[in-house]
């Protein structure tokens, strides 16, 4: 077909945690509950506390996902959806992926970073330019951090604005890049 | 078979036309405004991106008619910044059509009947400013992940991905009567794309052709059918075959209550034809659109906008 992107494939979102857990049917996108007190399926996220986790961990303020639903597909794979739908649906995707739930700490996809981190204000590593390229290329680095460990909004300058790469897990002085493969790219 | 030369008859100049067939595609890519926007400042995306890629020593000048889209003096954009952020995705100019013609307005409900790879979804979610439903739809499973993928990097969250075939697509997963808007960049024989794809006419037959208007005519029915009394259709190929445009046309004109009618657009295109091979068709198809390579130095295209009866 004619319009096919060259940078285009088919690789996913990296998903170690995915193990189809029985209590959730991975067929369907359920909407996360508000709050604990409405939660029906054991160890669901609530939309409260992925709010709170974009806020206390990297300061992005809760109004920025005020037009927002989270869904949940598959165990722990968390899905942001800009508008609401009935809950459940089944379809093969609902907005984008977002938050990796159900374990012990969660992690924000690159897109999700991508998309909605230049409202972060903590938690942020800028990257220089070479650094950056070889975070992007799937390299793992060694920088000059000593903020919290875990995982980190990967930034870098461009035309003026401090723009966000992906993540990445600061452990024992390294920064690991979590781009997913399809992500990479050699610049 | 010499297929293109089919179409001797209906091209103005038919050396600049076959000219133009041998010549490759400019590499064009279109500035994604969910991403390259930066809310808070004045500078707008199309400059961001320019900005980027001069950075980065490549030449970026915006399309005459779009300046949302830019051709591009590389032959790698995949390997840029801005594409890295999902500020501009690599789409071939004249398949930027589409969704302008379609114009949907932020919040409204947009079926894209056949979406994948995801460029028009893309860019349909764009001009929605990512906001409202926008179902994407495709019959091949495969490449709805080549979708899914390219919606994400684009940062596009207002969109629901569907695998049915279009021919009889079912809303009930969805809150929805009817969609606003509807999107059919049909499966079809790709003749236009010859700049891209040099060997795509070897394997053309008259059979392929009628079979896939089969299918074209089946989609844009139902588009037309799960589209709100009033609302916009545009119906769309990158092929010349009449036989997949304008008698697809033609035959929905027929069958249900829609209407074909004019838009602007500053390309230089031809109407679409009334005759042919023996066959007359509907005097409403001339308000589509044909776009033949040499025209705009761009790829091959026909694009039709369609109203709903009220
Ligand atoms: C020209 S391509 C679409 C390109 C896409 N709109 C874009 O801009 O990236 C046509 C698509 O129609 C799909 N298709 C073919 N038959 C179909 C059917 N019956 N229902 C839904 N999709 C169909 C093909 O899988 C193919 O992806």
């Amino acid at each position: 077909m004619s319009e096919d992107d060259p940078g285009a494939d088919d690789d996913r979102e990296d998903d170690p945690g995915a193990d189809g857990g029985c209590e959730n049917d991975p067929e369907r996108f359920e909407r996360l509950p508000a709050t604990a007190d409405e939660r029906g399926v054991e160890g669901r996220a609530t939309r409260q506390e992925v709010v709170d986790f974009w806020d206390e961990r990297f300061g992005v303020p809760p109004e920025t996902f005020e037009a927002f639903t989270f869904w949940e597909k598959g165990a722990g794979k968390v899905w942001a959806l800009h508008g609401d739908a009935p809950s459940p649906i089944e379809v093969e995707a609902l907005g984008m992926t977002f938050l990796r739930t159900r374990q012990e700490h969660w992690k924000p996809t690159t897109d999700a970073v991508q998309r909605f981190g230049r409202a972060a204000t903590e938690n942020v590593i800028e990257l220089p330019r070479e650094h950056a390229r070889r975070f992007v290329a799937g390299e793992d680095l060694e920088p000059e951090w000593d903020g919290d460990w875990g995982y980190l909004i990967v930034a870098h300058e461009l035309v003026g604005g401090l723009e966000p790469l992906g993540v990445g897990l600061f452990t024992y002085g390294t920064l690991q890049s979590m781009v997913p493969k399809g992500r990479r790219r050699d610049l | 078979m010499d297929v293109l030369a089919r179409y001797e008859s209906l091209v103005d100049d038919y050396e600049a036309f076959l000219a133009a067939c041998e010549r490759p595609l400019p590499q064009a890519v279109r500035v994604n405004g969910i991403k390259a926007s930066r809310p808070a400042d004045e500078e707008d995306a199309v400059e961001r991106v320019r900005e980027a890629f001069a950075d980065e020593g490549v030449e970026a000048t915006p399309a005459d008619w779009n300046p949302r889209v830019l051709r591009v003096d590389t032959d790698e954009p995949g390997n840029t910044w801005p594409y890295v952020h999902g500020w501009v995705h690599g789409q071939e100019e004249v398949s930027a059509l589409p969704p302008v013609v379609l114009d949907p307005q932020p919040g409204e409900a947009v079926w894209d009947a056949a979406a994948a790879p995801g460029s028009k979804t893309t860019q349909v979610a764009d001009l929605l400013d990512d906001r409202g439903l926008l179902v994407a739809n495709d019959s091949n499973l495969g490449r709805l992940s080549a979708l899914r993928s390219n919606a994400e990097r684009l940062g596009v969250t207002n969109v629901a991905v569907t695998n049915q075939d279009a021919r009889n697509f079912s809303l009930n997963p969805f809150e929805v009567d009817a969609f606003d808007r509807a999107l059919v960049d049909a499966p079809c024989s790709c003749e236009g794309t010859i700049r891209k794809n040099p060997t795509v006419l070897d394997d053309w037959t008259q059979g392929h052709v009628e079979s896939v208007a089969g299918i074209q005519k089946g989609i844009l029915r139902r588009a037309v059918q799960a589209t709100t009394p009033g609302g916009v259709v545009v119906y769309a190929t990158c092929t010349f075959a009449p036989e997949e445009n304008e008698a697809v046309l033609d035959h929905v004109l027929d069958r249900e209550d829609c209407n074909v009618v004019d838009y602007e657009v500053g390309l230089e295109t031809s109407p679409g034809i009334t005759e042919w091979d023996g066959e007359q068709f509907d005097e409403r198809v001339r308000e589509a659109k044909r776009v033949y390579p040499h025209q705009n130095d761009t790829g091959g295209f026909f694009c039709a906008k369609l109203e709903v009866g009220e």
